[in-house]
């Protein structure tokens, strides 16, 4: 097999950071080629520069794409050679329908006018390729994460591909909708289709990866083949993060305390179909001290259950009871439960965690500026120390925590989500996929958190798609399906085959 | 991710190009108005700098100004407020009838005209903030109402004059504090017939405060290791600031002093200023316009945020409205027509973005002092209202597309 790319001695520097420096990276023509690397690395910065989101001049090293010197000006250039991207942060229209949203740019056109007949009969093929059952006048706003992942595969079938480029397309899918995508992407490759697949999830990489190349702070650090050794994944992590990882979660002492937050009889309704129950009945409980678990599939309820009991932040007629340490506890609005002690660490940092716009700083303070203040009056001294604190303690790869979070790699602004609630210093802290896009390095360091946190009598709910980390990390998991909670396993019990029957057979 | 290893000689060059490079709109801003003035000064034969016409301009401005402020809070939470021009002329025409058809106390009538532009504010907030209609609805109805209530309540026709204390809510001017003898032995010096002491000293104190503040800030800057303004560039923009408010101040101090909307506009410049950027209040307002979703999960209450900003540019179109009538010493129908506009474009040219989240108070007073030379220079020319509105409205638009293609640009 040929080269079908050859990227050589790729530097882009930003104001103050050099995110690549001379990164060199081959991909054969028709395999999957996985870039993997910490937080930070320059991944993403790497495929932008491939698909001329930073146009050729912006950056030094040459790019040579089926035999030819690439230069490309802008996304239009190289999606005319046939490289694909989809970006970390997903990039459809919310209030446009999947058909629309498919053909933006490339519609289908019988004289000038639209074929809707056409599209329509284009996206169900197209999202029958992916796997998805939704009719193509869904509006995209209504889909989860998930879904939306799928729909931008889609939009990339339908043009002409011969290179596409998967920025953490899993980051945000079950493991069911993950096996799905990874097969979708074998499939094309048997279509001759070449892709590079950047993720944190290594299992997946060993899954499809054909090669593999590992960047480490904006050099590449070895890349490796599956034909001549088979690729394992302490090897990656060990150039990943420059030494061994025994253990991928930390040792945890388990000591549950008093009750903390008790939750009975909670139903949902749907904000939009009123007739819906998205919540029924549920009853859970969080002591001190315990990593509590939530299991469940895409789409279960686990995101609507947090949200309503935040501050009923989602869906309306919720009824049910709360109490906090023992005591009634007032959470209708957000301001409200964070007096009582609450914290949501939201799955969609980029529309509802962060301020892109804004600084480090000021995204870390914002969910407890009475912390950095007296008397309503800013002390920007104490904020700059707090947010110093936390992007040491995080390890937040920044040049400085004034830094606009707009510019920070997506696992990074991860990080900054997490500080800024664990600031707001929380009693119970919900987690809604805390390490979702974070490297296996980061991970272990939030797990580390986590623990900390358990150990100073906090309680710590975590929802996460992840079941090796729920199986790692939680004193007691509840699973979740349509809406209720179906069983409760303490840590001894729970595996993910007894979790999987709860789910299926309810 | 590696951090940029260079020589200091290499950092030092490459610290300004790029300093200059993320700062380019504020100095782009700063150096428009330099640019604008000198060019007005040198067309008008030096017309622009007399000190009459200084004191003229300050006055004209002065509601535009005081209307910027509390445009700016609301452009920056993400909305827009299309009614101030037809509040402000609503809110002259009901001074007008109270003190003149009436004969109401003066101060009393000052105070229910801002308690009443308080009020409307208010009214249309409610609306925006907890009935989410856009606020480009609900201002743009409020716009019409209250153009059509001002008509109403003058039955078309000008109401005026207004009594001595009325006035000099516009017109007066802050006595000397200082002994007249001081002003006397100084005049000779600065070759002037006479100097107002308390105005060389404004400017004097203002400016000292400007760059002792600017140094304390540098200083911060360095402790936290932020990429800072070359020292050069520190030095040079503070001596023109500092030189130009001296310059002013000198100015008018050999005229007639220090004019009352001045000392106004001044205090509610600092006030404001010091709100948005120094208090948990401004900060949650900055954080609902940069993504109202994220605030609100923040525990921001976001709804009250929203009413407040627009109750508060109801309180500043009242207050503008007082000094405008006062100004013209009559209540007319027109009073306040298509004011909005200068007073939005003012804040945009001040930096603020239209999706909200970002703008300076001291940004949108640049924006409403060019716009002002702008007028006031294309007056003084004799340039027609015709070309005036055009010309004043490719400024907007170059000073948007310039701010556009600066972000592009960093992207
Ligand atoms: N526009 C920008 N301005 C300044 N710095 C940037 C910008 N874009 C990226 N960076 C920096 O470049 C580095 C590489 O970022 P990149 O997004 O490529 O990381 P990544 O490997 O994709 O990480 P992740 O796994 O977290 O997504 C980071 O340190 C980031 O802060
Ligand atoms: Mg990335």
């Amino acid at each position: 097999m040929s080269a079908l790319l050859e990227m050589r001695s790729i530097t882009k520097t930003f104001p103050g950071v050099k995110a690549l420096d001379e990164v060199n990276l081959t991909v054969k023509e028709g395999e999957i080629h996985a870039l993997v690397g910490e937080n930070g690395a320059g991944k993403s910065t790497l495929m932008k520069v491939l698909s001329g989101v930073y146009p050729a001049g912006s950056y030094d090293g040459e790019i040579h794409y089926d035999g030819q010197l690439a230069e490309f000006g802008d996304i239009a250039d190289s999606e005319r050679r046939g490289i694909i991207i989809i970006h970390q942060e997903l990039a459809l229209v919310p209030l446009l329908s999947i058909a629309e949203n498919l053909f933006l740019g490339n519609e289908l056109t019988k004289g000038g006018i639209i074929d809707w007949q056409g599209t329509f009969k284009r996206t169900e093929e197209l999202l029958k390729k992916v796997g998805l059952s939704e009719a193509p006048t869904t509006l995209v706003d209504k889909l989860g994460v998930g879904k939306q992942q799928l729909v931008e595969i889609a939009k990339a079938l339908s043009k002409e591909v011969r290179l596409l480029i998967l920025d953490e397309p899993t980051a945000a899918l079950s493991e069911a909708d993950s096996q799905a995508l990874l097969n979708l992407m074998l499939e094309l490759k048997s279509h001759g289709v070449t892709s590079i697949i950047i993720s944190h999830k290594l299992n997946e990489v060993r899954r499809v990866a054909d090669s593999v190349t590992v960047i480490r702070d904006g050099t590449t650090v070895s890349t490796m083949d599956a034909k001549t050794q088979p690729i394992t994944e302490d090897a990656i992590v060990r150039d990943m993060v420059g030494r061994d990882m025994a253990h991928r979660y930390p040792d945890r002492e388990r000591r549950a305390g008093d009750m903390l937050l008790e939750v009975t009889d909670w139903n949902v309704w749907h904000s939009e179909h009123v007739e819906r129950q998205v919540i029924k009945n549920a009853a859970f409980n969080v002591r001190a001290g315990e990593v509590v678990g939530i299991a469940g599939l895409m789409g279960s309820g686990r995101t609507e259950l947090a949200m309503s009991l935040f501050g009923r932040s989602y869906g309306r007629n919720i009824s049910g009871s709360v109490a906090i340490k023992g005591q009634p506890a007032d959470v209708s609005s957000v301001p409200k439960a964070i007096d009582a002690g609450l914290a949501y660490v939201t799955e969609d940092r980029k529309s509802l965690g962060l301020i892109l716009e804004e600084t480090i700083q000021r995204n870390i303070t914002l969910a407890n500026l009475p912390g950095v203040s007296s008397g309503g009056i800013l002390n920007e001294n104490e904020e700059t120390e707090v947010s110093e604190k936390y992007r040491n303690a995080m390890n937040i790869r920044t040049p400085s925590v004034f830094q606009k979070v707009m510019n920070l790699s997506g696992g990074n602004q991860q990080k900054v989500v997490l500080s800024k609630w664990l600031f707001a210093q929380p009693d119970v802290l919900i987690l809604d996929e805390p390490t979702r896009g974070i490297d296996v390095g980061a991970k272990f360091e939030i797990y580390g958190i986590i623990n900390d946190l358990s150990a100073q009598g906090k309680g710590v709910l975590m929802i996460s798609s992840e079941m090796p980390e729920l199986l790692g990390m939680c004193d007691r998991i509840y699973v979740m399906n349509e809406g209720a909670l179906v069983g409760e396993l303490t840590a001894e019990e729970a595996s993910q085959e007894r979790i999987m029957s709860l789910i299926v057979t309810e | 991710m590696a951090m940029a290893e260079t020589t200091d000689m290499e950092t030092e060059t490459k610290g300004i190009g790029e300093y200059l490079k993320a700062h380019l709109r504020e100095y782009g801003l700063l150096f428009a108005l330099i640019a604008i003035m000198a060019f007005f000064q040198i067309v008008t034969g030096g017309t622009l700098l007399r000190a009459v016409n200084i004191t003229n301009l300050l006055l004209q401005n002065s509601y535009i100004i005081i209307m910027a402020l509390g445009m700016l809070v609301v452009i920056v939470s993400g909305n827009i407020d299309l009614s101030v021009g037809s509040v402000m002329g609503f809110i002259g025409a009901l001074a007008a009838v109270m003190i003149v058809n009436y004969e109401i106390n003066t101060y009393l009538t000052i105070l229910v005209c801002l308690v009443c532009g308080t009020l409307i504010g208010a009214a249309q907030g409610y609306w925006v903030a907890y009935w989410k209609i856009p606020s480009f609805i609900v201002t743009l109805a409020g716009m019409l109402v209250f153009r059509g209530l001002s008509l109403w309540l003058l039955e078309g026709q000008s109401v005026g004059p207004f009594p001595k204390e009325f006035q000099v809510l516009a017109n007066g001017f802050v006595p000397d504090l200082f002994p007249a003898s001081i002003g006397e032995s100084l005049a000779p010096i600065f070759d002037a017939r006479k100097v107002n002491v308390l105005a060389l000293c404004t400017g004097l104190v203002a400016a000292f405060v400007i760059v002792w503040m600017g140094m304390r800030k540098r200083a911060r800057n360095r402790a936290y290791g932020i990429v800072d303004e070359p020292r050069s560039f520190f030095i040079a923009r503070n001596a023109i600031v500092g030189l130009a408010l001296i310059f002013i101040m000198f100015k008018l101090s050999t005229f007639r002093g220090l004019p009352n909307v001045l000392i106004t506009m001044g205090v509610l410049t600092i006030i404001y200023a010091f709100i948005t950027e120094k208090t948990t209040l401004g900060r949650r307002i900055y954080a609902l316009g940069g993504n109202e979703k994220a605030a609100k999960l923040s525990g921001i209450k976001t709804e009250r945020l929203t009413f407040l900003s627009f109750a508060n540019m109801g309180l500043l179109a009242a207050a503008a409205g007082l000094v405008f009538a006062a100004r013209l010493n009559t209540a007319t129908p027109k009073a306040g027509f298509a004011l909005e506009l200068d007073v939005i474009a003012a804040v945009f040219i001040g930096g603020a973005s239209m999706s909200g989240g970002v703008g300076k108070i001291v940004g949108a007073v640049v924006g409403a002092f060019l716009m002002g030379v702008l007028n006031n220079g294309m007056s003084i020319m004799g340039i027609g209202i015709d070309y005036q509105q055009m010309i004043k409205g490719l400024v907007l638009l170059a000073a948007v597309i310039f701010d556009v293609y600066n972000k592009s640009k960093q992207g």
